[in-house]
């Protein structure tokens, strides 16, 4: 847009043709490279739809010939696709909602409290706001097994049930609401619990999705600590019920496997198209404040 | 804030004292449950790492005895430790500059020009950060294997491919190119909203003093994005020297563990029931995490 308001002999020429001149190669560039992008999804969703004398032709077809649901059906029935799926959604709801209560809590503590050990306590939140979960997995387990938590839903959730990130998030937002809203409602005798629930939680609304979706989305995809937590199928969330399928004896049925992965994406991608803005919000909020 | 409510509700140091009080309160149970689930991990992983604990010992903890610095060298005279540090350090090296590279080019590309088209655009680089690692794998490996349709479209152009998989030379570069692929939408993202945090004056200026567009990226835009690419970078880096799930699901470390990362290691190690061992890997990497944070803040600052 600044490019065009630099005087030149083409501002003689109608917008559309000037911004054509200005911007047309680039978005022609980038069209080739977004359709190389989401070619992997589609062609996971053309693979989900055939048969498995089609998914083994060499050389592959692009369009399934005979398209086919019997791959979906497959995980519906027999593969129990709704247990896993139902796994994941409560373990992911759960994580959410913890997340959501008590990270908010410490969140407004830091952000409109003036208490002593604050800023050891908001130290300790930075400090271990990137501790990677494969530093944390093998002892987690051991304290899981004393607790005789292995392969119970509790075991999935309780070591995401609170995250540094959260804390982070809702501090720096909290930290933007005016005092004199809080100031109005103690001099009127309201007790911090009231406070937080009635005047700074309504005024959350958006960092509270952020929040929302940045954990649901890391719960929702989270590998390595339900694999080593889960030991049977009846707690298996999605991604390691594909994975044990995928790398077990069914590594080349291909064709069933693209319907799982459909299936594990589908939720996520719904969320992303209709709820965007909170997935680039979770980023930018958490990357640059 | 204090002095003011003083006046209002008695003393300021009995205030205080209420305060800290409620605040505590109201973190109580982050305190607890993270305690439990994150600081007591972290913390009995540096214990264990200087004991011999195995599986067997979950059932007889009293068994367990302390060893030292054993593990520790255990570790670094194993050549399949070396190995796989090897493996993360290759997959960082390649991968988060490669990353960045294609992250920054989009997101210039999709800062001008049409808000709506550029939102559109955003979203299709955006969308396999939120697909999940297994899913995505599964397709990528349906793609890249021997007779798959990436070396059947090579072939129609005449070239014969390798068994990107397969083949230990290649391997480990086929899941660098999944994971810069599921990865760029983070950093251009960050890109994009550090870029628009800037004012054009700068750069109107130096394009009517006869800047060419290069010239300005490199002299006035990079330099004032400066902050977003440290913080991009040690994003990316921290994700990258953790690689497991690609691997996990793709080749299972193979082959011949061409792409057996420091965290599959500590995994496999966890799964032989060499807790002690698996411990003294996983403080290895975390160190290195730390260290890798810590001095790429420094470098980009010192540069000032």
């Amino acid at each position: 847009m600044k490019t065009t308001s630099v005087a030149t002999p083409e501002n003689k020429a109608p917008l559309w043709t000037r911004f054509v001149r200005a911007h047309g190669p680039i978005y022609i560039v980038l069209a080739v490279i977004a359709a190389i992008w989401i070619f992997p999804f589609f062609w996971m969703i053309l693979g989900s739809l055939k048969t498995q004398q089609e998914i083994v032709a060499i050389p592959p077809k692009l369009f399934p010939q005979h398209a086919t649901f019997a791959n979906f059906n497959k995980w519906f029935t027999e593969l129990h696709f709704g247990n896993y799926f139902m796994n994941s959604l409560i373990v992911s709801v759960i994580t959410v909602l913890g997340n959501v209560v008590f990270c908010s809590m410490v969140g407004y503590a830091l952000a409109k409290m003036d208490f002593a050990g604050k800023k050891v306590l908001f130290a300790c939140v930075m400090i271990t706001l990137m501790i990677p979960s494969v530093a944390t997995f093998v002892p987690l387990f051991v304290i899981v097994s004393d607790l005789h938590l292995v392969n119970t839903y509790a075991s999935l959730i309780l070591p995401y049930l609170v995250q540094p990130i959260g804390v982070f998030l809702m501090r720096q937002f909290i930290g933007d609401i005016p005092d004199a809203l809080m100031e109005a409602a103690r001099m009127d005798g309201a007790g911090e619990l009231c406070i937080f629930a009635q005047i700074i939680l309504p005024q959350c609304g958006p960092a509270l999705a952020t929040l929302s979706i940045l954990t649901f989305l890391s719960s929702w995809n989270n590998f390595l600590w339900p694999l080593v937590a889960a030991q049977s199928t009846s707690k298996y969330t999605l991604p390691v019920a594909l994975s044990l399928y995928s790398t077990g004896q069914n590594a080349t049925n291909y064709s069933v496997l693209l319907a799982g992965s459909v299936l594990i994406i589908t939720p996520i991608m719904l969320l992303f198209i209709f709820l965007q803005r909170y997935f680039i919000q979770g980023v930018t909020m958490t990357g640059i404040k | 804030m204090t002095s003011r409510k003083a006046e209002t509700q008695g003393s300021g140091k009995a205030l205080r004292h209420r305060q800290t009080l409620i605040a505590w309160g109201f973190s109580l149970p982050f305190i607890i449950i993270f305690s439990m689930f994150m600081l007591l991990p972290l913390l009995s992983a540096l214990y264990m790492s200087f004991t011999d604990i195995t599986a067997h010992d979950l059932r007889t903890p009293f068994n367990v005895n302390f060893v030292g610095l054993q593990q520790y060298i255990a570790l670094f005279k194993d050549p399949l430790f070396r190995h796989s540090l090897l493996v993360t350090g290759t997959f960082v090296i390649i991968g988060v500059p490669v990353t960045i590279i294609i992250a920054l080019a989009l997101a210039v590309a999709l800062n001008k020009g049409m808000r709506h088209l550029n939102s559109f655009f955003r979203a299709l680089f955006y969308a396999p950060v939120v697909a999940s690692v297994v899913a995505v794998s599964v397709v990528w490996r349906y793609i890249l294997q021997d007779d798959g349709l990436l070396n059947n479209v090579l072939k129609t152009i005449g070239i014969h491919g390798p068994a990107w998989l397969n083949d230990t030379h290649v391997a480990l570069l086929a899941l660098i190119i999944m994971t810069v692929w599921r990865n760029v939408g983070t950093s251009m993202i960050i890109f994009i909203a550090g870029l628009q945090g800037m004012s054009g004056q700068v750069e109107e200026a130096a394009s009517i003093d006869g800047c060419n567009a290069w010239q300005r990226f490199i002299h006035i835009t990079l330099p004032l994005l400066k902050p977003t690419l440290l913080l991009s970078l040690i994003l990316v880096s921290v994700s990258y020297l953790q690689f497991f799930d690609e691997s996990f699901v793709m080749t299972q470390g193979g082959p011949l563990n061409a792409t057996l990362s420091a965290s599959y290691y500590i995994y496999k190690k966890f799964g032989f029931g060499q807790y002690g061992m698996s411990s003294a890997a996983s403080w290895v990497l975390f160190i290195i995490i730390a260290l890798v944070s810590v001095l790429q803040f420094r470098v980009m600052r010192s540069d000032d």
